[in-house]
Parts: structure tokens; C-alpha cells; sequence
């Protein structure tokens, strides 16, 4: 032992009693909806009640006993989360003119937020949700959309883009994968007279948690969809998550923007749109648009498609 | 280091099966990973940009602008290293 | 003893709901349930009813909103029939799993196929494996009171599980009877406050509905399976308190879970659910062979030992019931012969499907019945069907020509 030796440098207290959502959970490496579930429960805070729907980012977070929610969180079945959160914003309105329950807190003063994927938003629970934002309640519904069902091993749902590759939805000699546009949820919501709508992208977190916070000022139901790149089902690199994520920001297919009170408003406009291309490249859910032969005029279809879309919302500066 | 609470010591089901907030932790997805970040401290600008887009939250702020890995939670997913502007996390194979 | 008003069924339940003072009540219509939900809707309306009522989507989002208040600690009620409740049986089963009180007041209605929305007992029973108690209701005071009785079960922290207060569609529901309603302040005495086990207060956050693996499934659904057994004594020690505080008794020598009306000492017993016991004790009265009645008053918990005494001196019984499993037999008749089997005791059990879409069951044909039992105590069962079950109000003549049997 030499006297000579520099001390060892200070363990590093690296500590999670602060996190809302902890680590341990068993989402893939590099897990696009695993950042947005950080940026909500980092955003709503400690007084925030969810109620979450069956899906990957349910089943990584809750294998009994183990459970990364440092909030109170309930998660009933597949199709109901919006029908659950319901019935607990409504239960607090009722403590709240009741004696007896002053314990409980005050339905001001909390978070009620509702988590699905994409399947559980655009497919199976959009009865519950219409029902939600038709009744008014006072919930904000974040929808993490990585445009499948993930966790039942990546099964097309509404959400899937034009030429995607599911394994319901797989090219083969008579298909070019997925043959039907992701369904707009934003407008659906917005007609459904939601006060606050906004798209988001886990690469822009201060976008996104800005967003949150601007819902959570509005009274009544909210919806926020926000992209959630999953780098197994779109055949990426686990690096690759926040890039992709990006890129489709930078070419207009997962376009960012508010619409309040049924105006689109905030556009985050694109100096330079990017040509699909660069996205489509970068996923392997869409190399047989590259490798097939005629599969470049269902890019082209899905550039048109993007190109009307943008020129509907502003997209371009 | 965190309060781990360890729902599998002396574990008896609870009624209606509820968990308690915080017991993932005792699940090291350190295991997982073939791949882990080391970060050049000297290199790096305590940016930030690799604890916010760590999936597992095991990039940390642990004071004085200087982060550190979690290796107890890193999966090895290499965001952090794509991410950091300044390139000064390298992803380096796990050797067990 | 209250004041008795004249009171239709329906209303009648949503007068004993009102007492109850829910939290959240969450409606869906469906007949003949409707003018459950509508009474409570003026009650709303009028201030009366000072929770929050729900005008849900769908009976799944009623089930669900249920659910989801429930969890948050609050006491919620809703009402169906039908397809209302099998559309509820997704989320409904999963309460059973998290041990989440709530009561459903059920107007029993026949399953779709073909659409009827006439009374029986099908979808009950399609409901029976869902870790729910049942109870049943011979008149409106009984559904009245079952309502009270269903809540103090189903939120006794020890039990804590889903409860169905059973009233036939119809027969119950759109009919008037003079009816004792509990006051609030009675209701209050009679129920203490929900003591939930864990709720979604953000002060102490619990995660709830966590998946369970194999290596802890089985003990999770054991727990359930042993509440709905213990809630066997809590709904006696209920029917007790409820007989000490308003004066109506239900099956107290049977621990609450079955009641017995005619001849104590009969060698032959008649058996059924819900209202068909009215007309029963009508042609008891009247036949002039002694009957025993049994009435059992719960499905869940299936009131093994009390039916046992219940027919300890009976040779023969017959069950009648609303209801059959297609490709078997009536549930009723299946489990009363699982109930027996091992107690040593081999009555001849001879069952009758009947009553279905709320197809008339006359005191005639409970009378020839009865006949039919009383002859089987001496020479056991009479082939007339299919095993020992029999269809008495079934027209062959209009049966389609592929039935064999």
C-alpha cells in the first residue's frame, strides 16, 4: 500500500428515492415509451392519480410484487383505463362535499391522468375514452403511441403508418405491409370538444412536459399524444431510440401541435422538412418499401400523404 | 444509495395482489446489459442531455454539474452515447 | 316497525340505494332495470342524492367507473340486467381479484339469443365463477333489504368483494308491494364507514391491478376463494343485525343463507330462487301433501352445509329453476347434488326447467309438481327428460324438427 496513492474518489450517491418512475422496470433497452412514462410522472408530480391501461408500459412496471410507480396507480383491464379514471375523478368530487372524508385530498389538487398505448387508445378503449371526454371529466389522457400492439409481440393497430411492417400486417407477395393511414386521435379528441390537444415526441421533453403542464391548467378532459419510438417493433437500434424519434418530428410524420378550444394552434413549423426517406430508412419495419420491387411508389404515397398533411397544419415555414 | 424495499423478503400476498411503490428497484436490469456507458468526465459539460433520455433514469445528476451510471440499472441501450453532443460517453463491452 | 308504502319495485330499490347515500352511482339503461336508474336520476336532480351520478357509455364503463371509485375508497352502486351484465363481466371479475366492494342491483333478464327481456335467471348465473356474492329475492322487501344487507357484506373489510342483489326482472321490478324503506340515519346505524384496505390517495400511493406471475396466481385467487367462503358467516352475522334492528328476518335458523317456508318436518321439499318462492308457498298452502320450502337466498357463497340441514329429513326435492347450463343441466340442480354427495345423505333430487323468458309458471303446474316429487320419495326418480331433469312447460309441437330428445 503506498502512501504515494491518490484516495479512491467518493462513491457517487446516485439515489431514485426522488423518482416517480424507478428503474428496475422491464422495459427493452431503450425503450421510447419508457422515457415518456419518466417525463409524465416527472411533470405531474407526487399529487397524481393514474389510471393505466393493459399494455407494455403496464405489464414492464407492475410483475407483482415489483412495481416502478412511485404514484398511486391502478391498472385494471385492456379496454377501461379512461371508464376507471373516470369513476376516480368522480369519487374525489364526491369526498370533496362529503364529512367524514377530509382525509382523502382535495380533486383540485390532483393530477387525474390516464396512460394507454396506442392500441388501447385508438382500438379496444376508444368507447371508454369517448364516453370520458363526452362526460367532461377533469383528466388529462396521455396516449404513448410506438404505432402497435408492442407487448403482444407487435400486432398492427390503427395507429400503424401506411407500408408498416407487423406481423399482421407483413409485405408479402401480394402486400406491402400495413394498408391504411394512422387514424387522427387528435381531431377525434378535438371534436369530442376536448378543451387542450396536443401531440408530442419523447425527443423533445420540454415540448412534451410543457404540454403537460399547459393540459393540466385546462379544466376538464385533455388528450396529449405523444411519439414513442419502440426500437424492437420498428427494428432499429436501442441507441437509435431519440434519434428516430426526431427524424420522424423532421419529417413531418409525427407532426407537433396543440389545438385549443378546436384550433390548431403551435405549430412546431419545419424550416426545412425532411423527405421521408430519411426516416423510413432508418427502421426496419419499412426496408422492404426499399428492397421490393414498386416499393418506392408506396414512399412516394406515403411522402404525398405527409406533404398533405403538412400543408393542412402549417407544417412548413 | 436508494431505500430498497425488498417486497420478496418474508412476502405474503397482499389483498386485491397491491404493490408498493418503489420495489422495482430490487430488480438490478444491470444484469441485462451487454453493452455499458462510461462517461469521459473530463470530456463531459454536465449537459444533462444523457439523464434525460435514459430510459431507466441510471444516468444521475449526482451533484456539481457531474453525472455518473447507475450500473446497478443501465441496460446498455446506448442513448446517452448517441445523445451527448460532446461524444463523451463510450459504450463499452460488459465483461463478466 | 316503519311505515309501509306502496311501491313499485324499482323504485323501491332505488329508495333503499338513496338511504345508502352512494358516492358515485354509474347508470347505464337496459329493461327492465330502467326504472332503477331513473329514480335515482330525480334523486340526483332533486339534491336528494348527493353523490355523483354517472350517465355512463355502456354498462362496461359503468362496471369500470365503479371500479375505479371503488379503488379510490368510495361506496358506488350501479344496476343491470341481461346484456348489460355479461357486457360487465370483463372488469366485473377482475374486482373479485382486487378486492373491490361495490353493489350491483341485478333485474334478472334472459341472455341474448334470441333478444328476450323477460325474466329469468341466465345471466346470474353466467355470472356465478366471478368471485361475486349473490343473493336472491323472493318480493320487494327482500330486494329492498338485500340492498342494505349486500353492502354490509361486501364492504366488511374482511370480505371486501363484489356483491349482486338479484331481483327478478319484471316479476319484481314492475310490480307494486306495500314496502318498508330505511331511512338514512337507519341505513347509517346499520352500515359502518368503508375501511378500505388501500385506496389511490396520492398521501400513501399503492399500485393496484398488478399482473401476477405463476408462482403467485394460484394464492391470490385462493384468497378470493376463501373470502367468498368466509363471507358465509358475515352475511349471517348481517342478517342477524338486520332482523335485531328492523324487525324482518331472513333464514336466521339457516345462518341468513337459506330460508324454509311450509310443513318443518315435510319428507318432500320443493326448492327455487327469487320470486317463484311466492307462488310456491301460494300452492303449499293450498296441496295437500305436506312440502317443506327451501329457498336458498345466496348462489355465492353456495350454502353447502345449510341446504344440507335445510333437507336433512327430506326423501325427495325437487328444484325449480330459471335457468340451464345447454349440454348439461340446470346449474341449480348440479350443484344441489355436488352439495349432497359425501354427506351421506341421498335424497332424490329431480329438477324442472321452467319460468325461462319469463314464460309463466302457474300454481297448476308447481301443484303437478309437487305430485311428481312426492311420488319420486317412494320410487325415486322418474326418467321424463333428459336424466333427471325435466322441461314441464316445453311445447313439442313447435320444436324444430333437428331436436332428437
Amino acid at each position: 500500500m503506498s502512501s504515494m496513492e491518490e484516495p479512491a474518489p467518493p462513491e457517487p450517491e446516485i439515489s431514485h428515492d426522488d423518482d416517480l418512475f424507478t428503474p428496475g422496470h422491464r422495459a427493452c433497452a431503450g425503450c421510447g415509451p419508457a422515457l415518456a412514462m419518466r417525463y409524465i410522472t416527472e411533470t405531474t408530480g407526487e399529487n397524481t392519480i393514474i389510471s393505466h391501461a393493459t399494455g407494455c408500459m403496464e405489464v414492464v412496471s407492475s410483475p407483482y410484487p415489483e412495481s416502478s410507480w412511485g404514484v398511486s396507480w391502478i391498472h385494471d383491464v385492456f379496454a377501461n383505463a379512461p371508464g376507471v379514471g373516470s369513476g376516480v375523478e368522480a369519487a374525489y368530487r364526491a369526498f370533496d362535499a362529503k364529512e367524514g372524508f377530509e382525509e382523502y385530498e382535495n380533486h383540485d389538487d390532483v393530477n387525474f391522468v390516464v396512460i394507454g398505448g396506442d392500441g388501447a387508445t385508438f382500438d379496444i378503449g376508444m368507447r371508454s375514452l369517448s364516453g370520458m371526454m363526452e362526460r367532461g371529466h377533469d383528466i388529462l389522457y396521455i396516449a404513448y403511441d410506438n404505432e402497435a400492439y408492442m407487448n403482444t409481440g407487435i400486432q398492427r393497430s390503427s395507429a400503424t403508418p401506411f407500408g408498416a411492417a407487423t406481423t399482421t400486417s407483413p409485405p408479402g407477395e401480394e402486400s406491402f405491409g400495413n394498408d391504411t393511414n394512422k387514424k387522427n386521435m387528435p381531431a377525434i379528441a378535438a371534436a369530442h370538444g376536448c378543451e387542450y390537444v396536443a401531440t408530442a415526441s419523447i425527443a423533445y421533453p420540454t415540448d412534451f412536459k410543457k404540454k403537460i403542464e399547459t393540459a393540466l391548467e385546462h379544466d376538464g378532459p385533455k388528450y396529449i399524444q405523444v411519439s414513442a419510438p419502440c426500437m424492437l417493433g420498428w427494428e432499429f437500434d436501442s441507441a437509435e431510440t431519440v434519434n428516430v424519434a426526431k427524424l420522424g418530428v423532421q419529417t413531418g410524420m409525427q407532426p407537433l401541435y396543440e389545438i385549443e378550444h378546436g384550433e390548431v394552434t403551435n405549430v412546431m413549423s419545419l424550416s426545412e422538412r425532411k423527405p421521408v426517406d430519411e426516416y423510413l430508412e432508418k427502421q426496419g419495419r419499412f426496408s422492404h418499401l426499399f428492397a421490393k420491387e414498386d416499393g418506392d411508389e408506396v414512399i412516394e404515397e406515403i411522402q404525398a400523404f405527409i406533404d398533405e398533411q403538412a400543408a393542412e397544419l402549417g407544417l412548413d415555414q | 444509495m436508494s431505500s430498497i424495499n425488498d417486497p420478496y423478503e418474508d412476502l405474503t400476498i397482499s389483498k386485491g395482489a397491491v404493490a408498493e411503490p418503489g420495489t422495482s428497484l430490487v430488480n438490478k436490469t444491470g444484469t441485462w446489459r451487454e453493452f455499458k456507458a462510461v462517461i469521459d468526465h473530463d470530456a463531459c459539460t454536465g449537459c444533462g442531455i444523457c439523464e434525460t433520455f435514459c430510459p431507466d433514469v441510471a444516468a444521475k445528476h449526482v451533484g456539481d454539474r457531474r453525472y455518473e451510471i447507475d450500473y446497478d440499472y443501465c441496460k446498455g441501450c446506448g442513448i446517452c452515447a448517441n445523445e451527448c453532443p460532446v461524444e463523451a460517453i463510450e459504450m463499452v463491452p460488459e465483461v463478466k | 316497525m316503519g311505515e309501509q308504502v306502496m311501491l313499485k319495485g324499482d323504485r323501491a330499490v332505488a329508495h333503499s340505494v338513496l338511504s345508502t347515500q352512494p358516492d358515485v352511482v354509474s347508470a347505464y339503461p337496459i329493461t327492465p332495470q330502467t326504472g332503477i336508474v331513473e329514480k335515482l336520476s330525480q334523486m340526483k336532480a332533486d339534491g336528494d342524492l348527493r353523490g355523483e351520478y354517472l350517465k355512463v357509455d355502456s354498462e362496461f364503463n359503468a362496471a369500470s367507473s365503479c371500479i375505479g371509485a371503488s379503488a379510490a375508497g368510495a361506496r358506488v352502486f350501479s344496476a343491470t340486467s341481461s346484456q348489460g351484465l355479461k357486457l360487465m363481466s370483463e372488469p366485473l371479475f377482475t374486482a373479485s381479484g382486487m378486492r373491490l366492494p361495490l353493489v350491483l342491483a341485478v333485474a334478472n333478464r334472459s341472455l341474448s339469443g334470441p333478444l328476450s327481456i323477460w325474466n329469468d335467471h341466465t345471466d346470474a348465473f353466467a355470472e356465478r365463477d366471478g368471485g361475486m356474492i349473490q343473493f336472491f329475492a323472493e318480493d320487494v322487501q327482500e330486494a329492498v333489504d338485500n340492498v342494505l344487507m349486500a353492502y354490509r357484506v361486501a364492504e366488511d373489510p374482511d370480505i371486501s368483494l363484489p356483491a349482486l342483489a338479484n331481483l327478478d326482472g319484471y316479476i319484481l321490478t314492475h310490480v307494486k308491494e306495500p314496502v318498508e324503506i330505511p331511512t338514512e340515519e337507519e341505513t347509517n346505524a346499520f352500515l359502518p364507514k368503508r375501511e378500505p384496505h388501500a385506496t389511490l390517495d396520492p398521501k400513501n400511493p399503492k399500485t393496484m391491478g398488478a399482473f401476477a406471475r405463476p408462482e403467485h396466481w394460484t394464492e391470490t385467487r385462493y384468497a378470493v376463494h376463501d373470502a367468498l367462503r368466509r363471507s358465509a358467516d358475515v352475511i349471517g352475522e348481517t342478517v342477524e343485525a338486520f332482523a335485531d334492528q328492523f324487525g324482518r328476518e331472513y333464514g336466521l335458523e339457516y345462518g341468513g343463507l337459506v330460508q324454509t317456508y311450509g310443513d318443518e318436518d315435510a319428507d318432500v321439499a320443493i326448492l327455487g330462487l327469487g320470486s317463484i318462492v311466492g307462488t310456491m308457498r301460494d300452492v303449499v298452502a293450498d296441496h295437500p301433501t305436506s312440502v317443506k320450502i327451501v329457498k336458498p337466498r345466496v348462489i355465492r357463497p353456495y350454502p353447502v352445509e345449510a341446504l344440507r340441514e335445510a333437507l336433512a329429513g327430506v326423501e325427495s326435492v325437487g328444484v325449480l329453476t330459471k335457468e340451464v347450463s345447454p349440454g348439461h343441466q340446470s346449474t341449480l340442480a348440479s350443484e344441489l347434488k355436488s352439495a349432497m354427495y359425501g354427506s351421506g345423505h341421498n335424497p332424490t333430487i329431480q329438477s324442472y326447467v321452467l319460468g325461462l323468458a319469463g314464460r309463466d309458471v302457474t300454481k297448476a303446474e308447481i301443484a303437478d309438481i309437487v305430485d311428481e316429487v312426492a311420488a319420486a320419495a317412494s320410487s325415486g326418480p322418474s326418467k321424463t327428460f333428459v336424466g333427471e331433469e325435466d322441461w314441464p312447460q316445453l311445447d313439442r309441437d313447435i320444436l324444430p324438427n333437428e331436436v332428437t330428445n
